[in-house]
């Protein structure tokens, strides 16, 4: 027992130490007074004050933010439904091709995504004059296409575990199909929502490849402002943002996860 | 349960004298439940198979049966949750056929409870009264009543996953109970309680069945849950309903080898059939070693193989031989359980067979007590055993 003790405990060491150092110098460097990133020039703050005077990166910004925002809302329900689809519809004609068509984006490499949706942009334009031009209503598009996949997955595995009976039992109790869906089903795959809207939020907040194809020259989203910025060489502007980004991150995940065990506890307890 | 709580369940379970006959044995009744020709199948799977059965008004009717009998599919068509393959079903009246789960006049309380892991108590119990638009000051009224019949009034705000187990069967009680259905479904609605737990739960289903005078219908797998509760009891095997019947008479009279196996352990002695009177039959049996006289008539063909049933409670055990000489067969002592309130004696017959017999322990000292090896006497009377063609 001691022995292997030590082994995990050494393993998770090294494990966290491999994920987190790289976290931290960038955290600890956005507070380094000296312009130059690599040199320690002592404690201060003024770069993040530089930061909120940089007009190019709050617009991106708050670019990038709204356009997670809306596209993990559309890709959660879109995704909902077509998890629903795959797993309560029984089988029905075409699943197959349904489940592999879902999944197909978790897979496919982003180039392949964004260059396909950039083509399918541009022949629509074309032929209907929608969507004009491209910005930000093409990237929620594309953003909330591969985003939905992944909700999709989360939910359908939720659905797949959770206990038919609650539903029966809905039903017997005078529920219709549709009372039953927001009264009963909806709360129970709460958790896998928000994680699956926590996940887009991210995906979407964080996505380079796909965005630099289908956005249009004047709307930049933030990774693409950060990745054309350290082109010319890394900024402690740029490490005040990468930190404050991941302090939003780490709230929403820690507060995600918070709800979701209470959820869990409260299923299994009541399934058991 | 305090005391007097107990005295009230145990006056509430005695019968009133009653001279009426049942419904059931009244042939002009109207069944309340009507189960014509039901047949389920799954794929190629019969789960249920032709089975009919009338169900009457205020009956506590027993679906008995071993694992994978069609139990649950059976109630759950009942409930609307599968279409029957063929076969009508009509509760109170009205054919089941397409009408669906919220509007049969039906509930059902799930083996699993089936509690919403999201809602208190008292919103779970609510659950049914919303869907029918009642007002808020009747739901809370309502609730409130049945949380209090289940003995949970204190517990409406919590959780169903800070309950007991117990306390989570009663709250999935009261729910199904709580819109007042005409007929209420229970698929083994006390599998998961300890022993204690469960005989007081069975008391409490039959008082609220007696006050509430709804139709139970509850399936279980155990034998002894039937004889308590049931009005009748209907035994399933492999999709059929193999016999129907109150609890005295299945477990009596049973119709097959399979009821008489299911229900209560039997002794059975194979034989051939040497007189067929109107009133009695005589069989010769090899391995009883003797004639075995019964005091019933059955139809059969002359020297047909028939099984005599014999409960193990009903052999009388002797160190001296009886006067009679039918029925009565002689053993060995091979093995004597003591089991507190009984003992149970197996006993080899010269032909090898074995006897189950027990002895109600009447007092702590019975004189001299059987011993291993020892040889004895089995008798019973002539209307103690069973003939069983099937
Ligand atoms: N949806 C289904 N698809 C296929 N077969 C099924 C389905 N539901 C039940 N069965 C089969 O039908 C048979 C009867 O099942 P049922 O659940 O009615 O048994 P039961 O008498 O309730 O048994 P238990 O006491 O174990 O609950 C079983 O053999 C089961 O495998
Ligand atoms: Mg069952």
């Amino acid at each position: 027992m001691k022995r292997r003790s030590i082994f995990l405990n050494t393993s998770a060491s090294l494990g966290f130490i491999f994920l987190y150092a790289p976290i931290i110098s960038l955290i600890v460097y956005s507070f380094n007074e000296s312009k130059l990133v690599t040199v320690w020039g002592g404690w201060s703050i003024k770069w993040y004050g530089e930061l909120f005077k940089n007009d190019q990166i709050m617009d991106a910004a708050f670019l990038s933010l709204k356009i997670a925002f809306i596209s993990a809302t559309l890709a959660v329900v879109l995704g909902t439904m077509a998890g629903f689809a795959l797993s309560r519809m029984g089988r029905f004609r075409g699943k197959l091709l349904f489940s592999g068509w879902v999944s197909a984006p978790l897979v496919m490499p982003e180039v392949i995504t964004g260059l396909s949706l950039l083509l399918l942009f541009v022949a629509l334009e074309s032929a209907f004059g929608w969507p004009a031009g491209r910005g930000e209503l093409t990237v929620i598009i594309a953003h909330t296409t591969f985003c939905l996949a992944y909700v999709a997955v989360i939910v359908q595995s939720r659905l797949v575990v959770l206990d038919d009976t609650l539903e029966e039992a809905a039903m017997d109790l005078g529920a219709k199909p549709s009372t039953l869906f927001f009264l009963v089903t909806l709360p129970l795959i709460s958790p896998a929502i928000i994680a699956g809207w926590l996940l887009s939020f991210t995906l979407s907040l964080d996505d380079l490849v796909i965005a630099s194809f289908v956005s249009g020259p004047g709307d930049s989203t933030l990774p693409m402002v950060i990745f054309s910025k350290v082109r010319l060489g890394v900024t402690p502007e740029v490490n005040a943002l990468a930190t404050l980004m991941i302090a939003i991150v780490a709230i929403g995940v820690v507060f995600a996860m918070l709800y979701m065990r209470k959820q869990n506890k409260m299923l299994a307890a009541a399934q058991e | 349960m305090s005391a007097p709580e107990l005295k009230s369940t145990i006056t509430g379970v005695a019968n009133p004298v009653n001279t009426e006959l049942p419904l059931w044995k009244q042939p002009d009744a109207t069944p309340f439940v009507r189960i014509e020709n039901i047949t389920k199948k799954f794929d190629d799977f019969t789960a249920v198979d032709n089975v009919s059965l009338n169900i009457y008004k205020k009956e506590l009717f027993c679906l008995l049966g071993g694992s994978g009998s069609g139990k649950s599919t059976l109630l759950r068509m009942l409930a609307g949750f599968e279409n029957p393959t063929s076969g009508r079903i009509i509760i109170d009246g009205v054919d089941m056929q397409g009408i669906q789960p919220w509007n049969r006049p039906v509930n059902m309380m799930f083996q699993s409870y089936a509690l919403f892991p999201h809602l208190s108590v008292a919103d779970n119990v609510a659950f049914g009264l919303r869907r029918q638009g009642a007002n808020k000051h009747d739901v809370k009224k309502r609730v409130a009543e049945m949380l209090d019949m289940v003995q949970l009034g204190h517990l409406g705000k919590r959780k169903p996953h800070q309950l007991s187990g117990g306390q989570r069967q009663r709250v999935a009680l009261a729910r199904s109970l709580v819109k007042r259905p005409k007929l209420l479904l229970l698929d083994e609605p006390l599998g998961a309680l300890d022993k204690k737990l469960r005989e007081e739960t069975q008391f409490e289903i039959m008082n609220i069945q007696e006050d509430l005078g709804v139709t139970f219908v509850v399936v279980t797998h155990d034998q002894e849950e039937a004889m308590t509760l049931a009005t009748r009891i209907g035994v399933m095997n492999q999709g059929l309903i193999v016999q129907t019947d109150e609890p005295h008479d299945v477990y009596e009279y049973p119709n097959s080898r399979f009821v008489a196996e299911f229900i209560g352990s039997v002794n059975m002695l194979e034989g051939f059939v040497t007189e067929d009177n109107v009133d009695s039959v005589r069989i010769d049996s090899k391995e009883a070693g003797c004639t075995l006289f019964v005091a019933h008539g059955i139809s059969c063909a002359p020297q047909q193989r028939v099984h005599v049933a014999l409960r193990p409670e009903k052999i009388k055990m002797t160190r001296i031989k009886p006067t009679q000489d039918e029925n009565c067969m002689k053993g060995e002592i091979v093995e004597i359980a003591y089991m507190g309130s009984l003992s149970v004696f197996r006993i080899r017959l010269q032909s090898g067979k074995e006897i189950r017999v027990t002895q109600p322990n009447f007092a702590r000292d019975m004189g001299e007590r059987f011993t291993w090896n020892e040889q004895v006497f089995l008798s019973w009377d002539v209307d103690s055993s069973v003939v069983l063609t099937a």
